[in-house]
């Protein structure tokens, strides 16, 4: 039996070691062994296991005979039923060993020392689990984050001083150029060699005690501690620390401001403000943080309770019992005696929050009941400019129908809208004004054609007459207001005409007066100058006002208005003798002669027209894409509907206004100049923000026909400038601090002095 | 070798120490100052040294004191509207930076300002004496040799009335007679460069861009001679001309001609650059506006119009006369324009705005007008030449001067940096003395009157280097500078007008010929329906597909949402 035993147990041994380096071996290694094995464990129960294990072992051989050899993945396989005094098995009810079945026996072998014991005890105590170790890939990429972040930050201090360079007008290279200028005597020292023997021994002997050679600026410990921390990192520091500060202070003066405000509004709003807000944070914390919830929930159940104990706002203390008194005359008082009882039922009164709802809902619940039902119901939607909608009473749509009344009466628009209006109206007040109202603008209609001849003064009139509307409108009496306005309106309009008329007249003199001076030409001079200045001085007075009136509303230009400027006679000592020889070209057309002699009588209604059609002609057409006859009945006779013409018809956005708008005598051409655009930029280039900027810095000239020659050599000075045959090298590290150290060294060299004298 | 250095580097460490550093004079200026009063010193100069060598301090500290009005006159006009944002640094560099510039640059033109030192002089009469009555003989007899001597008479009665011109630095004359008489004179020295008679009537002569070659507009074409009186060209498509006028700067010989072309040809090359039918009959009213290159057109039916070569209608047509216009000027500054009328008026116009500033009424009427370099007026009307000061600012009533000379004049030309007028009339020509008329300063790289055969020789090397393309004519000079606002339509207009065609238009589908009777023309037909509308119909397909998808998942939604709401409590259904 020992024996067998002892057989069982080698073979397990063998077994497992096999399993454990199964993971390289091959099958053949396998199967040799169990060849070997085979007659010892044939009998054994376990000879089913075997036989699934050789199943396995089996079909795998076959399957890694046919395609290509698959990389087998390594088994881990225990030893069955017996347990090895070597192995630890895993095979049993749970299959996880514990510590604490190991440790069990522990107690019993004295062997084993006190603090080992206790050790192992913590051990079984510290339920912590070893964090399993970062993966490669990540612990590299966070060593790469922070290598980047380093050298981030080590380029990052050049950035000032590209900055810097980016933005000098002109950079001389090589950069750092040895300053002009004394130089101090230690530089000049240090440069400077011991020769002579003597000098050589003494040199010997000081730098054999360590001692400075000649008098540097810094000390050895004042050049480390220079290093230590930059002046730029201290100044950012520093920088850091005063902003710090300086928000603090600002804080602190704003909330002494705030405290300071007497206005008790603003501080009722505030407050009210403040509580808004800590509810809103509340109902987060609610949220979020429950437990601190529930202690600002106590702390504010504290202060009601409080409230509710203390007579503070009650109407018990020092100044609720006088404005009492006063209360009876004083409404202030009052006012303020209630806001105070107001101010106690808002403090007592008990919060409600969602911590409380469930309390709440139920509440509701036998609330909901209680209601009418038509609160369920959708919400009219009260359409606000809906008269129709609104239940209203018929005076506020009367009042209504007079504000839509009014608008098209003001504006003197469709008339027949209007008239439609007017049927509806229900009240027989309103009836008679409009019905005033109209025959007034039939009257004034009637008024048009005779007015039509003199445009300007008829809208001068209807300016008039449009605020005397709006007059009678607000006021009920109107009747002789505006008849005596009418009556002057209808006298200046006359008046005018009569001016105008004389205008014309004049115009047409014209002609016969230089024709009259032709004549006269040779005989004196004088003479003609009366007659024509004499209404021309006449002229300008009216036109001018005209065209004031004009500029708001634009109407054709008048032929009365153009070349009516004022003509200053000239006198001149001398008269011409001869006569002009006119040009004698034989091939000058004779129409041309005619027009020129009978020139001045249609000139200016010529080119009115001209410029009317130039008008004409810069206007967009609107294109009318209708195809009669489609969707409906086509024919001689029919005509498309409203509906389809307006739907066909494309409008385009008018142009913008024309350069010449206001110049009655002028035409100017609004063409684009093509030629010109293709020298021109045509976006606006990068850091500018409109137009006028890049064009302001494009203003100045350059050239040497505007500018002295002192300024062309400043302006045109190159960026760069690098001296020939020099070498530039690449900015060493010192350059960085370049400025600040020079900065930094005389101050140090003083400070350095006084603690000489300290130390002494 | 041992120097004065090591001793003291000796004393300082090895010796006793001293209290005090060894006194250097660098140092000493630093700690010397006080705070407050170098900050007062910086205020006023930046740069200047502490104290000069000999001790003394600099009684006038900083740069010379400039006057502001003179820097005023050489302000370029900046808009309001500049400010960047805040957060724009660059933006706000560059501006700074252009604006520091053209400051630099004012400052320094107004402190070279002092370097033209010569002042125009004018006529002054005694109490109660007209200046229009002063005799060019009385003036020519008060005045110093040189400048009387500019008072002259040529008495050239055979052939006819006489146009003139004077070249760009106003030391030649050129006169052209009617009747085909053609002389250049170096006037000031009264040398005849040449004379010849072209055997034909002459229209208008012009000097070109320099005083070696101009340009004779005669009976039937357009000839230039050299100042030899050698034909070089003959210009067969310049034809009828009646007037020229020349553009220094973009060597441009402008011409109206009788038939109503505006043509224009470059000089420097001999090509004709433009030529514009202005469709308004004879042109014989001429001018240019010298600050922009403008060409002005007087027209019979009262009319003056502006055209630039590059555009084929008048840029403007101003309505200035009731008659027909009978002459045109316009001012070196480019801002006012003189019209004359056959209704006998003469009118003063602000040519930037288009609008009428003063108007006159000459009994006479006036038939030539010429504008001086500094703003004098001079009217011919018949014999007698007026010249007036002033025109536009205040109303004029006289004249400033007035002669009459023996025929009536045909032409009439201030000549440039002389305080001449030179007269062309039926009996010669009569140069003039009008005090204050010409530029008193010279810009020597521009017109030089006393420039050498070789400094001309220089000159016109860079003047034709810096030559302006007559692509950049137009109404505002400084168009040039302004970003371009079309959008892209009007470019894409633009560019199929230069062109030609559409770039961008797509091809029209024409089927390939194939044989054996498969282009028929039913064939072709039903092939060219098979590609018609192909990127109408993708563009259709994709509305469509977007259309059906937006349905799907409206319908989808619609379905969520229903689910939604009838997840509901089982007692709802009990719910009113």
């Amino acid at each position: 039996m020992a024996n067998r035993s002892k057989k069982k147990a080698k073979k397990e041994r063998k077994k497992s070691a096999a399993s454990k380096s199964n993971v390289i071996f091959d099958d053949e290694d396998d199967r040799d062994l169990k060849e070997g094995d085979e007659n010892i464990i044939s009998e054994e129960e376990e000879e089913g296991d075997g036989d699934e294990r050789k199943r396995q072992k089996l079909l795998e051989a076959i399957s890694a005979l046919g395609g290509k050899r698959k990389k087998k993945f390594g088994e881990r396989s225990e030893a069955a039923v017996q347990m090895s005094e070597f192995t630890v098995n895993a095979q049993g009810n749970d299959d996880k060993i514990d510590l604490s079945d190991l440790l069990g026996t522990m107690e019993k072998t004295p062997a084993v020392s006190t603090k080992t014991k206790k050790q192992l005890k913590n051990l079984q105590q510290g339920k912590m689990t070893i964090e399993s170790p970062i993966s490669k890939q990540a612990s590299e990429r966070i060593q790469r984050n922070l290598a980047f972040q380093k050298a981030a930050a080590d380029v990052s201090r050049w950035s000032g001083i590209i900055r810097q360079n980016r933005k000098a007008e002109q950079l001389i290279f090589p950069l750092n150029q040895e300053p002009s200028g004394p130089k101090t005597m230690e530089k000049i020292v240090t440069g400077w060699k011991a020769q002579t023997p003597l000098e050589q021994e003494v040199f010997a002997l000081l730098s054999a005690n360590n001692q400075p050679i000649n008098d540097p600026i810094l000390t050895p410990a004042e050049e480390a501690s220079l290093k230590a921390m930059s002046l730029a990192e201290a100044k950012i520091r520093r920088a850091e620390l005063q902003k710090a500060r300086a928000l603090q202070s600002y804080y602190e003066a704003k909330a002494r401001r705030e405290r300071k405000i007497k206005s008790k509004k603003y501080h009722k709003v505030h407050n009210k403000n403040k509580g808004k807000e800590f509810l809103k944070q509340f109902e987060e914390m609610v949220k979020t943080n429950p437990a601190g919830a529930l202690e600002e929930l106590n702390k504010m159940e504290l202060a009601r309770m409080q409230e509710r104990m203390s007579l503070k706002h009650q109407n018990s203390g020092k100044w609720a019992k006088s404005k009492a008194i006063m209360a009876k005359y004083d409404e202030g008082a009052r006012k303020a005696m209630q806001q105070q009882l107001e101010l106690n039922k808002e403090l007592t009164h008990k919060l409600t929050t969602s911590l409380h709802k469930d309390e709440e809902e139920e509440k509701d619940a036998a609330e909901e009941e209680v209601m009418p039902s038509f609160v369920n119901d959708a919400e009219q939607v009260l359409d606000p400019s809906n008269p129709w909608m609104r239940g209203k009473l018929s005076e506020d749509l009367a009042h209504d129908e007079n504000v839509v009344v009014n608008v098209p009466s003001v504006v003197a628009a469709a008339p027949e809208n209007t008239a439609e209006e007017e049927d509806e109206i229900v009240e027989t007040e309103e009836e008679t004004l409009l019905r005033e109202f109209n025959s007034r603008r039939k009257l004034r209609q009637g008024e048009n054609p005779d007015t039509g001849l003199v445009m300007s003064v008829d809208d001068k009139e209807e300016d008039h007459e449009a605020a005397a509307d709006a007059s009678e409108l607000e006021e009920q009496e109107l009747s002789e207001f505006t008849n005596i306005l009418k009556g002057l309106a209808h006298n200046q309009c006359d008046a005018d005409a009569e001016a105008s008329a004389g205008n014309c007249d004049t115009q047409l003199d014209k002609p016969h007066d230089d024709l009259e001076l032709l004549d006269q030409e040779t005989v004196t001079d004088e003479a003609p100058v009366q007659p024509h200045s004499a209404p021309s001085t006449n002229n300008p007075q009216p036109s001018t006002e005209k065209e004031g009136k004009k500029r708001k509303r634009k109407r054709g230009i008048e032929i009365t208005k153009v070349l009516t400027k004022e003509t200053n006679p000239i006198q001149v000592p001398l008269i011409p003798t001869v006569q002009e020889t006119e040009d004698t070209d034989e091939k000058m057309d004779q129409r041309c002669l005619i027009k020129e002699a009978f020139a001045g009588d249609d000139v200016v209604s010529d080119f009115l027209r001209d410029k009317k059609k130039q008008e004409e002609e810069g206007k967009p057409k609107v294109v009318d894409l209708l195809l009669p006859g489609w969707g409906e009945w086509g024919g001689i006779g029919l005509k498309p509907s409203r509906h389809k013409r307006k739907r066909f018809r494309i409008k385009t956005a008018p142009p913008p206004p024309r350069k010449d708008q206001h110049l009655p005598t002028v035409i100017i051409s609004e063409k684009r100049n093509r030629s010109m655009s293709s020298h021109q930029v045509n976006c606006l280039p990068s850091p500018f923000e409109n137009h006028l900027q890049f064009e302001s810095t494009m203003r100045s000239p350059l050239g040497r026909t505007w500018n002295t020659e002192r300024t062309i050599k400043k302006l045109t000075k190159p960026k760069v400038v690098t001296r020939l045959g020099a070498i530039i090298e690449p900015m060493a590290q010192e350059e960085l601090m370049k400025d600040q150290k020079a900065e930094s060294e005389s101050s140090v060299a003083s400070g350095k002095k006084r603690r000489k004298n300290n130390a002494k | 070798m041992a120097s004065a250095g090591e001793a003291t580097v000796k004393k300082a460490h090895v010796g006793k120490k001293e209290k005090k550093r060894p006194a250097r004079y660098w140092l000493k200026a630093q700690h010397g100052e006080k705070p407050t009063k170098k900050r007062k010193r910086e205020g006023q100069r930046e740069d200047a040294p502490k104290s000069s060598i000999s001790g003394k301090a600099d009684p006038f500290p900083g740069p010379a004191p400039v006057r502001q009005d003179r820097v005023q006159r050489f302000k370029r006009e900046r808009s309001k509207k500049l400010k960047p944002h805040r957060n724009n640094l660059k933006l706000k560099r560059i501006i700074t930076g252009t604006k520091k510039d053209s400051e630099m640059a004012q400052e320094h033109a107004a402190r070279v300002d002092v370097l033209l030192p010569e002042e125009p002089g004018f006529l002054e009469g005694d109490e109660d004496e007209d200046t229009c009555t002063i005799s060019q003989e009385d003036i020519a007899e008060a005045v110093d040799i040189t400048s009387g001597a500019k008072y002259f008479n040529l008495k050239l009665s055979q052939f006819g009335p006489y146009r003139l011109d004077y070249n760009k630095t106003g030391r030649h004359l050129l006169l052209g007679g009617r009747r085909g008489h053609v002389a250049c004179i170096d006037w000031q020295t009264k040398q005849l460069m040449c004379e010849i008679n072209v055997m034909e009537s002459v229209n208008d002569v012009k000097w070109l861009h320099t005083e070696a070659m101009y340009a004779v507009a005669q009976k039937k074409w357009l000839y230039i001679y050299d100042s030899k009186g050698i034909e070089l060209h003959c210009i067969r498509k310049f034809n009828d001309v009646l007037r020229m006028q020349f553009l220094p700067y973009h060597f441009l010989l402008a011409t109206a001609s009788a038939t109503g072309f505006l043509q224009y040809l470059d000089v420097s090359v001999g090509k004709e650059v433009a030529a514009i039918c202005t469709k308004s009959g004879r042109l014989d009213v001429m001018c240019q506006n010298s600050q922009n290159a403008i060409i002005h057109l007087g027209h019979p039916n009262g009319t003056v119009t502006l055209w630039s070569p590059n555009q084929k209608e008048a840029l403007v047509k101003l309505l200035c006369h009731q008659g027909g216009v009978r002459s045109v000027a316009v001012d070196k500054t480019g801002t006012y324009m003189v019209t004359s009328g056959m209704d006998k008026k003469m009118k003063v116009y602000d040519i930037r705005a288009f609008k009428p500033l003063k108007s006159y009424f000459l009994p006479a009427g006036a038939s030539c007008l010429s504008l001086s370099q500094r703003g004098l007026l001079s009217a011919a009307t018949g014999d007698v030449v007026q010249v007036y000061r002033d025109v536009w600012s205040t109303p004029v009533t006289k004249p400033y001067m007035a002669h009459r000379v023996r025929g009536a004049v045909w032409g009439l030309h201030f000549c440039p940096f002389e305080d001449v007028l030179g007269v062309g009339h039926g009996e010669g020509f009569t140069s003039m003395l009008i005090p204050g008329a010409g530029e008193p300063n010279f810009d020597g790289f521009d017109a030089n009157p006393f420039r050498s055969a070789k400094q001309r020789q220089e000159w016109e090397v860079k003047a034709l280097l810096e030559k302006i393309q007559p692509e950049l004519i137009s109404l505002d000079p400084n168009q040039l500078g302004y970003v371009d606002r079309a959008n892209m339509a009007q470019r894409h207009q633009d560019r199929v007008e230069a062109l030609g065609y559409d770039p961008l238009a797509k091809e029209k589908f024409v089927p390939r010929f194939k044989k054996k009777g498969r282009s028929s023309a039913g064939a072709v037909e039903r092939r060219k329906k098979k590609v018609a509308h192909e990127d109408q119909r993708d563009v259709i397909k994709e509305a469509v597909e977007k259309k059906l998808k937006d349905e799907r998942k409206r319908v989808q939604q619609k379905k969520q949402k229903t689910a939604l709401s009838e997840k509901s409590a089982a007692l709802d259904r009990f719910r009113k």
